[in-house]
């Protein structure tokens, strides 16, 4: 009964999602209020319809209803009611539907916070919305139904892939989705601005705080994935360059290249043509990754069970979204320049090669995931890109866009001073550059990526505190009260680029400096490891839920003095016999210390992989500090001027400033 | 004009993605084919003291099918296999990594599609014929050449349209 | 349990380990500088019957026997080029990572190149156009009323807030300005 209830759900979400696709569309159109009022109210009952649907499924995993087709293939009767939670969105059915939720969640979202908009606007955004919407409720109901039954009822399910049973797995595709589906909105925005031909600095700022939410989640979901790679799959990488991981960095990118852009058009009017493209082309290359995701055409480790009227109906939906918008682009796009003029060496100008570098590493991505794809379709021949192309390419195509993290923030719209920027920042590059130089020879020998990664970080540290030190010089009194009172915009700002320099630390350390060891380890027997001792103490079994563990004992000793002992476990899987690796991680602010089991070889000993991976963890403490940044950005004041109209009766002039000089991100 | 690029590149993009759905990734074709078969001489299943080399059977026209005991497929196959081949072309089996000695006793029982089945225990010899996945099956020529691979279980169809067209052609 | 069995079960328990404390583990290999190179080199090689995992990575059946005919070539005296062309030969350049440069490969490694050589020529006809643009208001005047307009118009459906109505007037004033 509950499964029917959430079939009947979506069935009406769709019904729902089709008048909001139309009916508010057209009142725009003719500027009748009566029908654009009706965007808010169906974006809402189609939200609380589907969340409907997801409880629904959810229920039939949490109480092991092994008629639904489903629950009988994702769950298990021993499977702990965390992961059977999880697994509402763990198979390709399952995780369309949270994907649809959280479509209509982002509807309702605007419909919530969009008063200070005019009504042309919401009914726009909100219609263009409703007609994603139909796309996916279609793609769910007539190609993918979660809720489909089975008949006989089988005794028991076959149980969650082990792979996804992890922690990892139970926020990563959430946030990763409120990410894609997050720069829907922001489409919309766009989709609205060209029908309305409206493309000024307004719309940019209507449509930022949106755009950076979504990054945000993007950011976290992105960032989330590769924890979960670097914990579950047995041997500590954490970025593989696999198909499924380049779909979610290729709309990051984008949507990094927007908000910036965005920053340009709503301070000065320029780009909004270009904000607009690049609008369309991050929610594009969403779409685009959700179709190569599910529909098979290239083989990746992520991948769900694919099949291909699943993927021509989703290639349809992408065909009608990016080329419709595209053709409406290509229609309505202002011919005219908007906004001022500026120099060679300006705010705008260092912006734009921000976005060329970006777009140009977006392009090297792209074409390293699909050019084994366009080869076969051209029957030329099977080749591999992996992980050697995409180093060799991307890193010489992002460096630049660090540097100009150091240089951008400093300078001025319309007219930098170069020679003076220059002048002020010699130090912090010195320091940085000799630093950088130094520091590997002091480790290993010299080292031209360390340097590289290292002198990047650094500048970026650096010109993040000089940004601070220049925003407080002219102001007297308390320090801390100053910095307080600076705009959400601009702490966003320096957070993100400081969680960008933690970003590359981790990387460029670990990537040279990591040690591991394969090694057999009888009982007692002892290793060492980047001044760490590990006493080896044995494999005991252990049974859990749904897997019977063999549990490895591993004591470690810290060059400090400090013990603590790891569990690495062999995992077999009741239901499916699956033989799960599960590592033993102990964190640490500058180093990660990893302990995989490998195979046993009698008489107790086993094959043992030991890791000690130095700031691995700024990695993700990098990605979180990005996040962090991106949160504040969105919640800058100047976003909520009309809304805070009731609570906040503070003084007026400072935030006027953070409008009208300051209020950059 | 100008504005219309974005289209066209997601319009190419979008041709190349659609041809994409009825390519199949994990087929790779083999360039093996043209090339004399790596040579072996590896003992036969079920036939204790005897072994089996290519080079013995120079001269004829015949199959290699690449199978493992655990692989239900491959039973299935072996099934229709002399139905198809109807005795017009020796077929030799390569016993993939037969850890359990299961091959034997399963051939006796089902019956063996083969003239002779070798067994190729610790898997090399399907590494130098770069197996992929079972079934597989390679037609060699008189000249104890490669002339075709196929991945992946024979069915009637494939047989009538991939292979009978070639053994005729190599058997003339 | 007596007294004296305990200490005898204990006993039992702790000998080994303590007897083997000073044992240190070997290394999973009789000769790591070839396992290092074997390493080293698997990374660039893609696991052919596994879903997207290099030689180095996967623990499939085949990509142990692979890494163990690797061996066997290494240990022959075989070069790491040799190595990887006797694997082209029997699976193709499916096999490699890291895409040989040739004709069919151009697009694939000059593309990156060239996108950042258009990004660049577009980004300089943007500047220069820029640059001798007539200066302007920063933000187009009417789309800055509307904003006021709007915010104000925001505000009048709420009414009992003077505070922003004082903000939103005097924020249209500050930027018309």
């Amino acid at each position: 009964m509950i499964p029917e209830l959430g079939q009947f759900a979506i069935a009406l979400a769709l019904a729902l999602a089709l008048m909001q696709g139309s009916i508010p569309l057209v009142g725009a159109h003719r500027g009748d209020s009566r029908l654009m009022a009706l965007a808010k109210p169906l974006a809402q009952a189609q939200f609380a319809l589907l969340v409907l649907a997801f409880a629904a499924l959810a229920w039939s995993f949490l109480t092991h209803d092994f008629s639904v087709k489903n629950v009988a293939q994702n769950s298990f009767s021993q499977l702990p009611a965390v992961y059977r939670f999880t697994a509402t969105w763990g198979s390709h059915e399952g995780s369309l539907l949270l994907w649809t939720v959280i479509l209509a969640g982002w509807s309702a979202a605007v419909a919530v916070f969009s008063r200070q908009l005019p009504e042309e606007m919401v009914a726009r955004v909100l219609g263009v919305m409703g007609l994603i919407s139909v796309g996916f409720l279609a793609l769910l109901l007539l190609t993918s139904s979660p809720f489909e039954r089975l008949f006989p009822i089988p005794a028991d399910g076959r149980d969650l892939n082990p792979l996804l049973q992890d922690l990892g797995m139970v926020s990563h595709p959430p946030l990763l989705y409120m990410g894609y589906v997050g720069f829907s909105v922001a489409f919309a925005f766009a989709i609205a601005a060209l029908l309305s031909g409206r493309l000024d600095a307004a719309w940019a700022r209507w449509s930022r705080p949106w755009t950076t939410t979504a990054w945000t989640f993007l950011t976290l979901g992105v960032g989330l994935g590769s924890w979960w790679a670097y914990r579950e799959l047995g041997w500590g990488g954490w970025w593989f360059w696999d198909p499924t991981e380049n779909a979610s960095l290729m709309p990051w990118l984008a949507g990094t290249a927007l908000i910036h852009a965005l920053a340009a058009t709503e301070k000065r009017g320029v780009f909004g043509n270009w904000s607009v493209l690049l609008a369309i082309a991050t929610f594009s290359l969403s779409l685009l990754g959700t179709f190569l995701v599910r529909s098979g055409v290239l083989s990746s480790v992520h991948a769900f069970a694919t099949d291909p009227t699943r993927g021509l109906f989703i290639l349809i939906f992408l065909g009608l979204v990016v080329g419709g918008s595209l053709t409406l682009y290509a229609l309505r796009a202002p011919r005219m320049m908007g906004g001022g003029s500026f120099g060679w060496f300006s705010r705008e100008s260092l912006l734009l090669a921000n976005n060329v570098f970006l777009i140009a590493a977006l392009g090297a991505v792209l074409l390293g995931t699909l050019y084994p794809l366009f080869l076969d379709a051209l029957g030329l021949g099977k080749i591999s890109v992996g992980p050697p192309y995409f180093n060799a390419v991307f890193v010489p195509l992002v460096a630049p866009v660090l540097f100009l993290v150091g240089v951008g923030p400093l300078a001025r719209w319309k007219q930098a001073d170069l020679p003076d920027l220059m002048w002020r920042l010699k130090g912090a590059f010195a320091v940085a550059l000799v630093t950088a130089a130094l520091l590997p020879l002091t480790l290993d020998g010299m080292n031209l990526q360390v340097t590289l990664g290292v002198f990047l970080a650094l500048w970026i540290l650096f010109t993040v505190l000089k940004g601070f030190a220049l925003r407080l010089q002219h102001h007297r009194g308390s320090r801390v009260r100053q910095l307080a009172r600076l705009p959400r915009a601009f702490w966003g700002m320096q957070l993100a680029h400081a969680g960008l320099a933690l970003l590359v630390v981790g990387v460029t350390i670990v990537s040279n400096y990591e040690t591991e060891r394969d090694v057999r380890m009888p009982i007692g027997s002892h290793l060492e490891l980047a001044g760490h001792r590990f006493v080896f103490q044995g494999v005991e079994e252990l049974p859990g839920p749904n897997y019977l563990a063999g549990r490895g004992t591993m004591d470690v000793t810290t060059p400090w003095g400090r013990s603590f002992t790891l569990y690495p476990e062999k995992r077999n899987y009741n239901a499916s016999g699956m033989i799960m690796t599960q590592a033993a991680v102990n964190y640490g602010p500058f180093r990660d210390v990893y302990v995989s089991l490998g195979d046993p070889l009698g008489d107790g000993a086993w094959t043992v992989r030991v890791y000690h991976k130095p700031f691995v963890g700024w990695l993700w403490a990098g990605t979180l500090l990005l996040a962090l940044g991106g949160g504040l950005a969105a919640a800058d004041r100047r976003y909520r001027v009309a809304l805070r109209r009731r609570s906040d009766p503070a003084p007026a002039p400072e935030p006027l400033r953070s409008i009208t000089r300051e209020g950059v991100a | 004009m100008r504005r219309w690029i974005p289209l066209l590149v997601f319009a190419v993009l979008g041709v190349f993605l659609y041809l994409g759905l009825y390519l199949n990734p994990k087929e790779v074709p083999s360039p093996l084919v043209g090339r004399p078969a790596p040579d072996f001489t590896l003992p036969v299943v079920g036939r204790p003291g005897e072994t089996f080399s290519p080079s013995e059977v120079r001269g004829d026209v015949w199959l290699l099918n690449i199978w493992a005991p655990w692989c239900s497929v491959c039973l299935e196959e072996h099934r229709h296999l002399p139905r198809m081949v109807g005795g017009r072309v020796p077929v030799y089996g390569l016993t993939w990594k037969d850890l359990d000695r299961e091959a034997a006793p399963l051939l006796a029982r089902n019956g063996s599609p083969y003239v002779a089945a070798v067994d190729d225990h610790d898997g090399r010899v399907a590494i130098r014929y770069g197996v992929t996945v079972t079934p597989e099956t390679f037609v060699i020529d008189r000249d104890g050449m490669i002339r075709m691979k196929h991945v992946g279980p024979i069915t009637p169809v494939i047989w009538k349209s991939k292979f009978e067209p070639l053994l005729r052609e190599l058997q003339l | 349990m007596s007294c004296r069995l305990r200490l005898l079960v204990l006993a039992v328990f702790l000998l080994p380990v303590l007897g083997a404390a000073s044992l240190p583990a070997t290394p999973n290999t009789d000769d790591p500088a070839l396992e290092a190179r074997l390493n080293h080199l698997a990374e660039d090689l893609r696991c052919v019957v596994c879903q997207n995992e290099s030689l180095a990575e996967s623990r499939a059946s085949l990509a142990l026997d692979l890494r163990e005919e690797i061996r066997e070539m290494m240990r022959a005296g075989l070069t790491d080029d040799a190595v990887v062309e006797s694997l082209v030969a029997r699976y193709g350049d499916f096999v490699l990572y890291r895409p040989p440069v040739k004709p069919l490969t151009y697009v694939l490694w000059g593309g990156p190149l060239a996108f950042l050589l258009i990004g660049i020529a577009l980004a300089l006809a943007t500047l220069h156009r820029r640059r001798t643009l007539r200066p302007q208001a920063d933000v187009s005047p009417e789309a800055l009323r509307e904003a006021a307009r709007l915010l104000r118009s925001d505000h009048s459906r709420h009414p009992g807030s003077p505070i922003a109505s004082g903000t939103a007037s005097r924020l249209s004033h500050q930027e018309e300005r």
